[in-house]
């Protein structure tokens, strides 16, 4: 089904007779494998309302990512929470839009500093399982006009409701970047760099540890970027001696970083939110021989492992789960063959009165339990 | 502002209840005098009165999960109270509730400098949050106006904002995890040091559910690095038009100012009468304020200045050491004091496009010569976060309503421009029958469909937020089953 307008798909989902597979792209293929008619939401197409000067932007659901941030950057913004891009690591085709950003809360490197995708989400219209279109927030950056179902919405997976228009706060584009690099670090010396730099008051705005290297970007006008990176690297001479990376190149580096491109190729894939100065301790519990792919982001708050083959991966997911339960954050198995994700738990299961609470809210936002069905477990 | 009439079988409770109310909580946690219940017949909406049933004051998450329970099991409602310096008549009892204050939950539990986390008794106010972190160069962003005084349990009810979330957004942005207890009893953990909902996003929805869907006793809340230094500048303009413009530009060169607060003409009159700030007496008065080094301010003061100078000011003035910055703060942050020595005053709190702010300005002036009425212009320009200030004598007969009937013409105006109802303060009993000028029923109903998921009985703080006819099959059908 392609509906090209909100009252058609409000029309499919009123009379549908079974479960909806709901995508904008098909790009982010994560959860349980549903069965069901797909229900694609990339006929509702279009920038709706853009106000430079109010930093706000409304856009239809299936709006490619790409004319989104096309937008912004002629007037020199974006949206600050840096969407990853899901295609190299899950080995997808198609054309990411802006509703399945929201579907799936999809944010990246600077989610450490300014926050993520739901954090930046100021309003959402979407049609529930009942068929019903229903509003929630607004375009303007301030609302607390009843309960904010705009966050609920962010990382719904399709499953409380289909996203049909989102409207974002954005923010300017700032004059320049610079990353310092240091080298030679272990998960336990990065972990300790990162919280070191993102307590400073220098406003750091990514912190990454990749193959080796932790990465610390700054960002602003020229002259401030100037200072904070020379009052970081003083800051964080006990580390090392960074090497600077400027302009392009650090763009192209936080590129790879916000893709996660050092698991590209992996058939198995986790995703493990933690508190940062866990994940060192962590990841020395659960792969002890480095036998796994590793990055870490948001300062040691987001570690994503991979494994080339997906032969052990059932132990490793039990394993993983074991660890996480023990410190607090969760693990998701974003990857792995369609008999994996149908028998192991993609999303980590909640305890149970939060679990009898989004049953709940499930059946209240689709009595007929035909939004991706199980897909979120 | 009409309530709910009380229900004469929970009223008739009261002696059974208080009984085992005192059961589980201390002796002076329990006030039931007719008397002393009367410190919690109002919050900060002081117009509206009523003593509870009766308050109680548990100091631990088990108490809090005890009285809920009993009261669950009786069928008694409950009204949540932080400081009660709610706005909106959030903390506004009924004379068959139970309030449940968190006053004497007020610890620090934990602070967390590596991860940059502090855990807090929701009871703590807003202030002591940052007094606790501060000796360490750390702070609590959000800072609504009456931090000194409000909780942080109000401020998750309320996802308050401030005169700096700008840049540091408010509550539901700095709030990373709660521990809640159900109506039932349920204690709830959501969230922790840990960035991200491994589920569907609880946090964000009980942020903002102005108590209504679960106590919250504990709070994780980020804290942020202090900025080296901050700086304001001070601009005045003849029109609101031009002052509106500069904001816009501003914000559009890419410069992102922790703070750009607005006052018009007659509140810059009224606060510098009383606060003697040495504002200029003009149509509309900008403060503008940015963060970083010395240098860094420079450098951003210079592009700001230069924007404000293209459009004529009629002032400019760059605060060149603390004290000037404190005398540019002086007026701003007296202006609601100033007002209510002039008369009594409404606040609102609609938010509006940016883009907007002129018209609604002027539309507001006419208003206000229609109703025969005085209104003072104090506000968040940067995110639109208008607080129109109307003057009214509680003491002459009907004006009081006919300031009601003014403030809803102007926040029906913001909802018309493409705004909303309240930016920061909440609906409570204020806005709730405003709600129907901003949403459709069907987007009423799945809201109230999630207080339905969380409080099947509906006897959490039920009488706000929607409007009374709305919720009140959902009301009924509780007593119904009682």
């Amino acid at each position: 089904m392609h509906p090209t307008s909100e009252a058609d798909l409000a029309d499919a989902i009123a009379t549908a007779k079974g479960a909806l597979r709901i995508q904008g792209g098909a790009t982010r293929d994560i959860g349980a494998p549903v069965i069901g008619t797909a229900l694609s939401t990339q006929g509702l197409d279009g920038i709706v309302d853009y106000e430079p000067g109010a930093l706000t932007l409304v856009a239809r659901a299936g709006t490619p990512l790409a004319q989104i941030e096309a937008a912004l950057a002629a007037e020199g913004q974006r949206l600050p929470f840096e969407p990853m891009d899901h295609r190299p690591v899950l080995g997808t085709k198609g054309t990411p839009t802006i509703g399945g950003v929201v579907a799936a809360n999809v944010s990246g490197p600077r989610r450490v500093q300014v926050g993520a995708c739901r954090d930046f989400l100021l309003g959402a219209r979407f049609v529930d399982g009942a068929g019903r279109v229903l509003k929630n927030g607004g375009r303007v950056m301030k609302n607390v006009t009843g309960y904010d179902l705009v966050k609920l919405m962010a990382g719904s997976f399709g499953t409380l409701g289909v996203i049909t228009e989102v409207s974002f706060k954005v923010l300017p584009i700032p004059e320049t970047q610079v990353t310092l690099a240091f080298s030679g670090h272990d998960p336990a010396r990065a972990v300790a760099a990162m919280a070191a730099a993102l307590s400073s008051p220098f406003e750091v705005s990514g912190a990454a540890w990749v193959q080796g290297q932790t990465l610390l970007r700054l960002e602003g006008m020229e002259r401030s970027v100037a200072y904070r990176v020379g009052a970081l690297a003083e800051r964080l001479k006990p580390y090392g001696q960074a090497e600077h990376i400027q302009g392009t190149a650090a763009g192209a580096i936080w590129q790879t970083v916000r893709d996660a491109h050092a698991l590209v190729g992996c058939e198995t894939l986790w995703r493990v939110s933690l508190k940062p100065s866990d994940a060192p301790a962590f990841l020395a519990a659960v792969d002890p021989d480095h036998q796994l792919k590793c990055q870490i982001d948001w300062g040691g708050g987001l570690i994503w492992l991979g494994a080339e083959s997906a032969e052990n991966a059932a132990d490793t997911h039990a394993s993983l789960r074991g660890e996480i339960a023990s410190r607090g954050g969760h693990v998701t198995l974003l990857k792995a063959p369609t008999a994996l994700r149908t028998s192991l738990a993609v999303f980590q299961p909640e305890p149970p009165a939060a679990a009898a609470l989004a049953r709940a809210l499930r059946q209240r936002f689709d009595p007929k339990a035909i939004l991706n069905p199980g897909l979120m477990g | 502002m009409e309530m709910p009439a009380p229900n004469p079988a929970v009223l008739a409770l009261k002696p059974r209840l208080v009984a085992r109310l005192q059961e589980v909580l201390a002796p002076d946690a329990v006030i039931h005098d007719e008397a002393e219940t009367r410190a919690y017949e109002c919050d900060a909406l002081t117009a509206y009165r009523c003593p509870p049933l009766c308050a109680v004051l548990p100091s631990t998450t088990q108490q809090v999960s005890d009285v809920l329970r009993i009261c669950h099991e009786m069928g008694v409602p409950v009204v949540p109270r932080g400081s009660g310096t709610s706005l909106a008549g959030g903390a506004l009892p009924t004379a068959d509730s139970v309030i449940l204050g968190v006053a004497r939950m007020n610890d620090v539990l934990e602070v967390d400098y590596d991860n940059r986390f502090v855990r807090v008794q929701s009871g703590r106010t807003n202030l002591s949050v940052t007094g606790a972190v501060e000796a360490d160069g750390f702070f609590y962003a959000p800072d609504p106006s009456s931090q000194l005084a409000c909780a942080i349990s109000g401020n998750i009810a309320m996802n308050s904002g401030g005169a700096h979330c700008l840049k540091y957004g408010v509550t539901t942005n700095n709030l990373l995890g709660v521990t809640m207890v159900l109506m039932d009893g349920t204690v709830l953990e959501l969230g922790g040091a840990h960035m991200d909902a491994p589920g569907l996003d609880f946090l964000g929805v009980i942020c903002g559910s102005e108590g209504q869907l679960g106590v919250v006793t504990e709070a994780t809340l980020r804290i942020l690095p202090k900025p080296e230094g901050a700086r304001p500048v001070l601009m005045g303009y003849d029109s609101n038009e031009v002052a509106g413009q500069v904001v816009s530009d501003i914000i559009k060169a890419g410069v992102l100012p922790v703070a750009i607060e607005f006052m018009d003409r007659p509140c810059i009159r009224a606060t510098e009468a009383f606060a003697k700030a040495g504002y200029p007496d003009c149509e509309a008065l900008l403060i503008v304020e940015v963060e970083g080094s010395d240098d860094e301010i420079s450098e951003q003061l210079a592009l700001i200045t230069d924007i404000a100078r293209r459009h004529n000011p009629v002032e400019l003035r760059e605060a060149a050491d603390e004290d000037q910055a404190r005398r540019i703060w002086l007026g701003r942050k007296s202006a609601f004091g100033a007002m209510g020595q002039i008369n009594d005053y409404m606040c609102l709190d609609g938010t509006i496009p940016v883009s907007q702010l002129p018209y609604v300005l002027r539309r507001i002036g006419e208003m206000s010569q229609q109703y025969g009425l005085g209104v003072g212009n104090v506000f968040h320009a940067g995110d639109g976060n208008m607080h129109p200030l109307i003057l009214f004598d509680a003491n002459k007969p009907g004006d009081l309503e006919r300031c009601e009937a003014f403030g809803a013409d102007i926040l029906r105006l913001c909802v018309e421009v493409g705004g909303c109802l309240t930016g920061e303060h909440g609906v409570g009993i204020e806005k709730r029958d405003l709600m129907v000028d901003q949403f459709a029923p069907d987007d009423l109903d799945i809201q109230m469909a999630v207080k339905d998921v969380f409080d099947p009985k509906w006897l959490l703080n039920p009488a706000k937020v929607f409007p009374l006819a709305a919720s009140e099959p959902r009301r009924q059908a509780q007593i119904a089953a009682e």
